[in-house]
């Protein structure tokens, strides 16, 4: 007796596999540069997809008296490069030597900043997913903003907004700091002042970003060493 | 959206409304015109706007004219701003399954000089708003700006630099809007429109 249907034949059919190890976690981050002082504010809401993971969680770091960094994108990948970072402090990158051991000193803000660029670019093609902002005093204790993408471009600039919520805050920032479509000269800004945009930016942008909320953290830099403000958000 | 670009917004003020919009027409990264405008006269005293597909921009300005005037004739009467609203509704639920493309603003005076504004989805869904909507590719920089800028119970001069400060910051971080802008504030004696100068990159 024939069969029509080949019913042992064995049927194979091609197997996916995905190499998946990005997510985003959310969350915004920005500083704000001035005459001898320098703000750096994060939410610390850690959210994936329509869950929160957990409603305090800080993404600010402070790395010396006179530096702070600020990092979102994928939680594990800050995580990751903060410890690299603190470690190379250490030791530095270009050769395998230990920077406070090898100089006897602390890094400057801009030899961090140089750094972290080195940093991200040595991963230029398994990048950590994570957008960063240094923020500190430079050589002569005016503030300095350094932003980041996530291999390793960077630039200093007088504010910078980034995260999830950095299109709606970066435009206000523009006018507000930059003094952007203003007919007003540009003139410095107090502490008091940018602290006062600052915490405006993020119960605004807290509106209307689902990942951003739960409480504030703002680091002030200023040549008495770093001081850590805290401040509830929208919770919703 | 994202084909034309362009961006519109509305904000409620003190027995007053505001409407403005970027004056860009582009194809996806090149730029045609910096004057195609982007709201209408449907009253003496409600405006509406049409950011999106251009094509369809200009066809429904023209089919909502066409229908206003058909409602003005067998009413009698002037179109109220939430009546309009509800006929911008139902027209683009028509084409449920095929829709506009476009997410119109209507912002206006009702018959008691009372504010009114409000914005849809591409097949009809209104949000009423009590403070400012937003519509366009610059949704997201023009909910931060006027999130910050805007409060309650402007008066039309204040209300027209806060809509100004709102669209121009906005859409210069946003590639596809900008090139000029236009505001219009409805007051009930008179209607402010003034061109806007901003950057032109």
């Amino acid at each position: 007796m024939m069969s029509t249907v080949p019913s042992e034949l064995p049927v194979t059919a091609p197997i996916e596999h995905r190499f998946d190890p990005y997510v985003d976690n959310g969350g915004t981050l920005l500083s704000i540069a001035g005459k001898d002082f320098c703000v750096v504010a994060a939410d610390t809401r850690l959210s994936e997809g329509y869950s929160i993971h957990t409603r305090y969680v800080p993404k600010s770091v402070k790395l010396s008296d006179k530096t702070v960094i600020s990092m979102g994108g994928c939680y594990a990948d800050c995580l990751t490069l903060t410890k690299r970072i603190q470690q190379n402090m250490e030791a530095s990158l270009v050769a395998p030597m230990w920077y406070r051991h090898a100089h006897g000193k602390t890094m400057s803000t801009a030899a961090i900043a140089q750094m972290l660029s080195i940093m991200l670019y040595q991963k230029r093609f398994f990048p950590f997913y994570s957008w960063c902002i240094l923020g500190g005093l430079d050589e002569e204790g005016r503030g300095a903003v350094y932003t980041y993408d996530p291999v390793g471009s960077y630039e200093r600039e007088a504010c910078r907004c980034a995260g999830s919520a950095s299109s709606l805050i970066q435009p206000f920032l523009d006018n507000q700091i930059n003094f952007k479509n203003q007919a007003s000269e540009r003139r410095e800004l107090s502490l008091d002042q940018v602290l006062r945009i600052t915490k405006d930016s993020f119960t605004s942008a807290t509106e209307r970003d689902i990942y951003t909320g739960d409480y504030l953290e703002i680091f002030v830099i200023t040549s008495n060493g770093v001081e850590l403000q805290k401040m509830g958000l929208k919770k919703d | 959206m994202e084909y034309n670009g362009g961006a519109v917004v509305a904000m409620v003020g003190k027995n007053c409304v505001a409407i403005a919009c970027d004056k860009r027409l582009g194809v996806q990264a090149m730029t045609i015109s910096t004057e195609f405008k982007k709201i209408f006269q449907a009253t003496p005293k409600t405006y509406l706007g049409l950011p999106g597909l251009a094509t369809d921009v200009q066809t429904l300005a023209e089919k909502f004219r066409f229908k206003i005037n058909m409602y003005k004739l067998k009413e009698e009467r002037e179109i109220e701003p939430r009546t309009l609203a509800h006929l911008v509704s139902s027209t683009l639920y028509e084409r449920r399954f095929g829709p506009w493309f476009t997410e119109p603003v209507v912002a206006g005076l009702d018959k008691n000089n009372n504010p009114f504004i409000c914005n849809t989805d591409t097949i009809g869904c209104i949000n009423f708003a009590k403070d400012f909507v937003v519509s366009g590719t610059s949704t997201n920089q023009l909910y931060g700006m006027c999130e910050s800028l805007w409060e309650p119970d402007l008066e039309p001069e204040d209300l027209f630099e806060t809509i100004s400060q709102a669209l121009m910051n906005a859409v210069d971080r946003d590639c596809l809007a900008g090139w000029g802008a236009e505001v219009v504030v409805i007051t009930p004696d008179k209607i402010i429109t003034r061109t806007l100068k901003s950057r032109m990159d």
